[in-house]
């Protein structure tokens, strides 16, 4: 399988913060990869060089054989990687389902059009019957379905998710997890997440790329990756797996 | 072509709205038979205001961009529509379809300077306002069109109502000024539904969030910025005809800009008939408050400004969305999508 996105010795800087520390990986096409590590490991921000809100200092990313390292973030998602945002920002005043044409808008430039397409995924993420209803009258685990049904109407190639999973309660976590494996298999959607829902993590990701203040400590399958000493010392020792 | 347009604008509208709006329709369509000539030139003045709010609305309450200077687009319109009339006898029409580009090149470039270089919110209305002074200063010294002395339009009794030249009577005036503020809510309402009007709203909402699914958001605020410039211009061509009479000083004054934004900030921004809905409000209190005034014998200038003062104060405290979309809810009006 060839990499749809692969990092080289990708950095960022904030003042005297070293947030992202020389991170390389390659996600194959199709795959679903996981992205954890402690609170300030630099995870967002890694997002966030890729999606392109941030530059990087140094390193490149390459995403389908093209770099888009310092791209603008509109022009890397209509180069095909959609993203959720950690703090979710749907737009508050528009009905859900705006919210959602919106971004189906890119692709389908008719209304009609983007309407059934959006209308398919608030049906998928359990929002159609609240697709009236202002994004600001949702709860806060219904505007990550939303902000996850935003991303995919901008059909992308790539998926970046920032803890959607995390403060769902048990039975919303498996509906998620079988919405994103569904998806994965349907039309090989590459899935990039960041997650601190150990359980999520164990029953999607083929593999995890663990980072810790900025630097990537190991990366493999589930499996290996909680077995690894220098991750279970930073990461999971604290938690319960 | 015209009857897929009229569906696609009933569409999905409630059937009470647009009986609503028939009926408000039919009433302006019929006002000038019943009313007195003093009060049609009220009503030109309101249709004026609710033209040049549904204006900025697409700036200010479609893509969040807040102007306080759409007095200049307004200015232009006006002085390039008169001095091609007096100068080279060229009608307005013409005119205003000249003052399109150079209305819209303006708002191009204020736009551009403050999208390309990160000028938001305050500091974008502040730029606005600059480019405002900027004309009135200028104009205010430029000779070709008279400078601070001003600039005249011919005036004449005219036999018949020439639409052409827009020389005749108010009621010419009445329908000209009425026929484009339907226009531009019709306008609006297109815009509004479709893509673009999507995106300005995602922009409004969240700049970050609508860049994040792919919008180009300079070019959308840049479309915001110059189709509401060049709908602005045609106010000012209507303005020179009407008053037949252009000072650089009370055309490009800020005083015509924040006037521009009260209509819709008091009916609601960002609504379709909130610029309709405020500017009856606004000008029918204002002309209550002046009929009462004089006939109680007082005169006390400035009493209109701070009676818009109050008026605006009011509406940000106690009704902060505008008149309409909390009148909207309670007569039902708002049962379509949007
Ligand atoms: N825009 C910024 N300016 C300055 N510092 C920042 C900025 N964004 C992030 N940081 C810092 O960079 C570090 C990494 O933050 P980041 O948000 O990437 O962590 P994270 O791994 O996503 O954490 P969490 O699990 O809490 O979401 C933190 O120390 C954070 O304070
Ligand atoms: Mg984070």
């Amino acid at each position: 399988m060839s990499a749809l996105l692969s990092l080289e010795r990708v950095s960022k800087r904030f003042r005297g913060l070293v947030a992202v520390d020389g991170v390389s990986f390659a996600v194959p096409q199709g795959a679903i990869f996981a992205v954890i590590g402690p609170n300030g490991a630099g995870k967002t921000t890694l997002f966030n060089l890729i999606a392109g809100a941030l530059a990087p200092d140094g390193g490149s990313i390459v995403f389908a054989g093209e770099p888009i390292a310092g791209l603008a973030p509109d022009a890397v998602c209509r180069r095909g990687i959609a993203r959720t945002f950690q703090l979710v920002r749907p737009f508050p005043a528009l009905s859900v389902e705006d919210n959602v044409i919106a971004g189906a808008l890119l692709r389908q430039h008719d209304v009609g059009t983007a309407r059934e397409r959006a209308q398919a995924l608030l049906r998928r993420f359990e929002l159609f019957e609240r697709r009236y209803q202002p994004a600001s009258a949702l709860t806060l685990p219904d505007r990550k379905r939303l902000e996850v049904a935003r991303a995919l109407a901008t059909e992308p190639k790539l998926l970046l998710l920032d803890e959607v999973i995390a403060g769902l309660r048990p039975t919303e976590v498996d509906r998620m997890v079988a919405v994103l494996r569904e998806l994965n298999r349907e039309s090989g959607l590459t899935i990039v997440m960041i997650e601190h829902v150990m359980r999520a993590v164990m029953a999607l990701a083929t593999r995890v790329l663990v980072l810790d203040h900025g630097t990537a400590i190991a990366e493999g399958t589930p499996e290996a990756v909680v077995r690894d000493p220098a991750v279970v010392q930073s990461y999971l020792g604290a938690e319960v797996v | 072509m015209t009857v897929a347009v009229i569906t696609r604008l009933a569409d999905d509208v409630p059937r009470r709205t647009l009986i609503l709006l028939g009926i408000l329709l039919a009433a302006l369509l019929v006002a000038p038979w019943i009313v007195n000539d003093y009060l049609l030139t009220v009503l030109i003045v309101t249709l004026y205001s609710a033209y040049t709010g549904q204006a900025w609305n697409i700036m200010m309450g479609f893509a969040g961009q807040l102007s306080l200077g759409n007095a200049l687009y307004a200015g232009l319109g006006a002085y390039l529509a008169a001095a091609l009339f007096t100068d080279f006898g060229i009608g307005p029409w013409i005119g205003f379809l000249a003052s399109i580009p150079v209305a819209a090149a303006c708002g191009a470039i204020i736009g551009f300077l403050a999208f390309r270089f990160g000028v938001a919110g305050v500091y974008f209305a502040i730029l606005t306002i600059a480019f405002g002074e900027f004309a009135r200063i200028g104009f205010d010294h430029l000779t070709i069109v008279n400078a601070s002395a001003g600039l005249f339009l011919p005036v004449a009794q005219y036999a018949h109502n020439d639409l052409w030249r827009l020389r005749g009577d108010p009621t010419m005036f009445y329908y000209v000024i009425l026929a484009a503020t339907v226009l531009a809510f019709v306008l609006c309402r297109l815009l509004l539904r479709s893509r673009i009007g999507y995106f300005w709203l995602a922009i409004r909402e969240d700049e970050q969030a609508a860049r994040a699914v792919g919008i180009d958001t300079f070019r959308y605020k840049m479309y915001a910025v110059v189709i509401s410039a060049a709908a602005t211009s045609f106010a000012g061509v209507f303005y020179a005809f009407f008053y037949n009479n252009l000072f650089p000083e009370q055309v490009f004054n800020i005083g015509r800009s924040i006037e521009m934004i009260l209509g819709p900030v008091i009916g609601g921004v960002g609504t379709l008939f909130g610029p309709i809905l405020g500017a009856f409000v606004l000008n029918g209190l204002a002309e209550t408050l002046n009929a009462t005034m004089s006939a109680v014998g007082l005169d006390l200038p400035g009493a209109k400004e701070v009676f818009y003062g109050l008026c605006l104060l009011f509406v940000i405290l106690a009704l902060p969305e505008g008149v309409w979309p909390p009148l909207a809810r309670r007569l039902g009006f708002d049962k379509g999508k949007r």
